[in-house]
């Protein structure tokens, strides 16, 4: 039955094809329906293989299906194999499991989308790509199924590539990886000089020959892709980023299958890394010690995100973090028991997270959110089962795993394995903080989609006063014209006077009756206009004194807008900070979400949700701590590992550090639950801004990269272009200028052929005469 | 007494009034035909040391030297009839086409 493993990769490739030929045509949503069943035959055939593996004996578990012998280079050989052991098989079960679920979730989650088909080829694609990089018997061929799912991660990251930050967010996670493919690739090179053979199982069988310095050099360096492909310290970066991408593909992808394969690809080589640990402890412990920072360092930058699916992103670097820690203690058994109980139950809060995401009309700040719990009751249900998991509680999936990870790093004995156990607790401990912090602003507390934020209510209190002022000026400008009415109409009863005064002399100098008559009606006129220009000149008085008040008015209501903004934008301790009187100043947005409905999603989404929540219940008991015959995880996978880890300490110790770490989890989840859920004490003093800017890291990285670290690829590029191309270049240069040279002499003229001729032949003749006469 | 050096010597004047025709006339027939006297010459070589040394041998190439030598004629008189068919009067110099 283990021939059956052909058919692993060979449905997701099929499956892959015929959407690229007729995808289109299939349309939504059977394309999607179509990549589901692909990715279940392949399930269904990684079940076969599994039984058929079990059927074996157990020391026959590892078996090589060679397809063809895929690169024969002289003493250099790859086959194109497939390595069936249980540890392979064992992958492959949760990614073709998994896998199926999140296909089936993405066909309501893309729903609408304009290229649906299009989704479905590239995760069809990466199942592929996947699988191969699982099965591959050698680096070789590990290192295409490696490249392969970079690159279905690169066209999954810019999906929606329309956008320059989701483009540029693919392009990041695709040259970051490129680092820590240079680490793979000389490894590989390596591998191949000193042991001549890039078979795992030679690799393994042949470790222990290797002289030190190689070993760690190949121990590094394969550790160099695995701080790329898993998201290690330093090279993290892409992951968080990543999240740009559709939620199924940060579930499938950026959270359970490919960011694995780096702690896959050291337990795949575990012969070397033991060997490593035996002789060379510092290249185990550069590999624990970055294992355990990068799970503290990324937990201290989850606690300050806002944005949902960041929070998780750290969070699952954090986790990874965990796995490499336990790589690094040799302990091979615990990274793959953490690395399935993560794949249950981070798959289950990513895809937990699309779900709210969806239901929120795509708005994914988590402080908006709030009291979804009886909004999107499967959603917040399974989502809070993923929250215990990875938190730690028992007996959920996680606390298993995580319980036995602390518990290898503590058995690495002296001040390192203490350390190291200590910062893997405090880790445990953010995780519970962070965790509990997001699912309560998002299922707890009161429903607020339709409250503005921080920024919103700034930018409304802004517009409210800058409107205060604007009728300020009005008041202003209407008092300026009052004035110059007033001068005006003074003005007027000036020049009225005047024409009275003259109207009244006019009047006592007339002598004739009839200019008399005349006179005195002009006089009358006169006074009559100077009346009404008095009376203008009262009522322009009026005007301005009114207009005078409203300035003052409206420059009081200035100062008592802002004052209150003040008051509301930096509110006292118990206070609200609300947009209050402004609140018609708000962002469309605002109104936009609160007339927003939230709803539940459809059966697609919510049959992998509960599937993949009763996985993060039950996933512990693979492997239990209990007896040596509850080890089931480590009874099956001991044919692949080169040696058998057994823990020593004894049970009292294994209880005292479980209890430690439970606690840890406790204080973790009250710390958050009296600060979000409880509202005592400030968010905002745990949110710190350097946090939320994950310490600063990326912005420094962008800005060597783009300062100094540009002159030094301009340096590089320069030294490709004038020195390595220069010789290649020179080379052809060379060639056609001795051509120019010498096709002088092909001139055409037969006659000074015969010439040439004849003159080497009598050249020919006095050599060979001379010759015999020497 | 005829010893095979007088042949040789013969062959080797008329080798060279061959090679030395082809070298100075332009006229195409007539170098092809001092080409005939340098196999011819060559011919000379063969029969006179094959007749002296009493080999079988110098004779049998002799029929070979025959044989490519009139492909070649054939060949070459073939090209020099199309190409007096596209011009008038082309001597050796004037076909110069095939220089670099």
């Amino acid at each position: 039955m283990i021939n059956f493993v052909y058919l692993i990769p060979l449905f997701p490739l099929l499956g892959c094809v015929t959407l690229m030929l007729v995808g289109k045509k299939m349309g939504e949503p059977s394309a999607g329906y179509f990549a589901t069943a692909a990715s279940g035959l392949s399930f269904i055939a990684t079940v076969v293989t599994f039984f058929g593996l079990r059927a074996l004996d157990v020391e026959e578990r590892q078996v090589t299906k060679t397809l063809f012998e895929w690169v024969p280079a002289g003493n250099f050989s790859a086959n194109a194999g497939f390595l069936v052991d249980p540890l392979s098989v064992a992958m492959l079960l949760f990614i073709t499991g998994i896998g199926t679920l999140i296909h089936l979730y993405s066909v309501g989650y893309m729903h609408g989308d304009e290229n649906f088909s299009k989704f479905f080829l590239y995760l069809n694609m990466f199942i592929f790509a996947m699988s191969i990089l699982v099965l591959g018997d050698n680096l070789l061929l590990t290192f295409l199924g490696w490249e392969g799912v970079g690159a279905c991660s690169y066209f999954l990251v810019s999906f929606w590539f329309s956008e320059e930050k989701n483009a540029m967010a693919g392009k990041k996670a695709f040259i970051t990886n490129r680092v820590g493919d240079w680490g793979f690739m000389v490894a590989t090179f390596l591998a191949f000089a000193s042991i001549g053979s890039i078979d795992y199982l030679t690799i393994n069988g042949t470790a222990a020959q290797l002289s030190t310095p190689v070993l760690a050099a190949m121990v590094l360096l394969l550790f160099v892709g695995v701080m790329g492909k898993s998201a290690q310290f330093p090279l993290y970066l892409w992951l968080p980023d990543a999240m740009a991408g559709p939620t199924p593909v940060s579930a499938l992808i950026h959270a359970a299958t490919m960011v694995t394969s780096g702690v896959y690809l050291l337990t795949r080589v575990n012969g070397l890394v033991y060997e490593a640990l035996l002789h060379a402890q510092w290249v185990t412990n550069i590999i624990a010690w970055v294992g355990v920072g990068t799970a503290f360092f990324a937990a201290t930058i989850a606690i300050a995100q806002t944005d949902i699916k960041k929070v998780l992103a750290y969070s699952t670097v954090s986790q990874l973090g965990y796995m490499v820690l336990a790589v690094g203690s040799g302990v091979f058994v615990a990274a793959i028991f953490h690395m399935i109980t993560h794949a249950f139950f981070k798959a289950l809060l990513f895809l937990g997270s699309g779900s709210v995401i969806h239901g929120m009309d795509n708005d994914q700040d988590m402080r908006r959110y709030g009291g979804l719990r009886k909004l999107l009751p499967i959603t917040s249900a399974t989502f809070i089962i993923g929250w215990l998991a990875i938190a730690g509680v028992p007996p959920f999936a996680g606390f298993w795993s995580k319980d036995e990870i602390l518990l290898s790093a503590w058995e690495l004995g002296g001040i390192n394995g203490k350390l190291l156990w200590f910062f893997g607790l405090i880790t445990a401990l953010m995780t519970g903080f962070y965790m509990s912090r997001q699912v309560f602003l998002t299922f707890y507390g009161d429903y607020r989609f339709g409250d503005p934020d921080k920024d919103e209510v700034d930018q409304a209190w802004d517009g409210y006063i800058a409107h205060a002022e604007a009728e300020k000026d009005e008041a202003i400008t209407a008092r300026e014209a009052a004035a110059t009415k007033l001068e005006e109409a003074n003005v007027a009863v000036e020049s009225r006077n005047v024409a009275f005064a003259k109207a009244q002399m006019e009047v006592t100098q007339t002598t004739s009756e009839d200019d008399l008559a005349k006179a005195q009606k002009a006089l009358d006129t006169a006074s009559g206009a100077l009346e009404k220009a008095e009376a203008g000149v009262v009522s322009a008085q009026d005007e301005l004194t009114a207009a005078s008040a409203l300035v003052d008015v409206k420059d009081q209501a200035v100062s008592s807008v802002k004052s209150e903004a003040a008051r509301r934008v930096e509110p006292e301790p118990g206070e609200q900070r609300t947009a209050g009187a402004a609140s018609d100043f708000l962002p469309d947005a605002v109104a936009k979400r609160a007339e927003h409905h939230p709803h539940e999603s459809g059966w697609q989404m919510a049959t992998p949700l509960v599937i993949l929540a009763f996985l993060s219940i039950v996933g512990g008991v693979i492997q239990l701590p209990f007896t040596s015959e509850v080890h089931f995880l480590e009874n099956w996978l001991e044919p692949a590992l080169t040696f058998e880890h057994k823990f020593a300490s004894s049970a009292g110790t294994k209880v005292a550090l479980a209890v430690v770490a439970i606690i840890a989890g406790a204080v973790g989840i009250m710390a958050a639950v009296s600060v979000y859920l409880r509202n005592q004490g400030d968010p905002a003093k745990i949110e710190k801004q350097i946090l939320f800017d994950g310490w600063g890291y990326d912005r420094a990285v962008t800005a060597f990269m783009g300062g100094p670290g540009a002159k030094m690829f301009d340096a590089i590029t320069w030294l490709d272009a004038n020195i390595v191309d220069g010789m290649v270049n020179g080379t052809g240069s060379l060639v056609r200028g001795t051509g120019s040279t010498v096709r002088r002499f092909q001139n055409g003229l037969v006659r000074s052929y015969a010439m040439s001729i004849t003159l080497g032949s009598i050249g020919l003749l006095v050599w060979f005469v001379v010759r015999i006469a020497a | 007494m005829l010893t095979p050096t007088y042949y040789l010597v013969l062959s080797a004047l008329v080798f060279s009034i061959g090679a030395f025709g082809v070298l100075v006339r332009r006229n195409p027939l007539i170098m092809f035909m001092c080409v005939e006297l340098m196999l011819n010459a060559v011919n000379l070589t063969f029969i006179g040391l094959a007749w002296g040394l009493n080999d079988i041998g110098g004779q049998v190439s002799v029929f070979f030297v025959m044989v490519v030598a009139a492909a070649e004629v054939v060949v070459g008189l073939a090209i020099v009839v199309a190409i007096m068919r596209r011009r008038d009067g082309a001597t050796a110099d004037d076909l110069s086409v095939l220089r670099g």
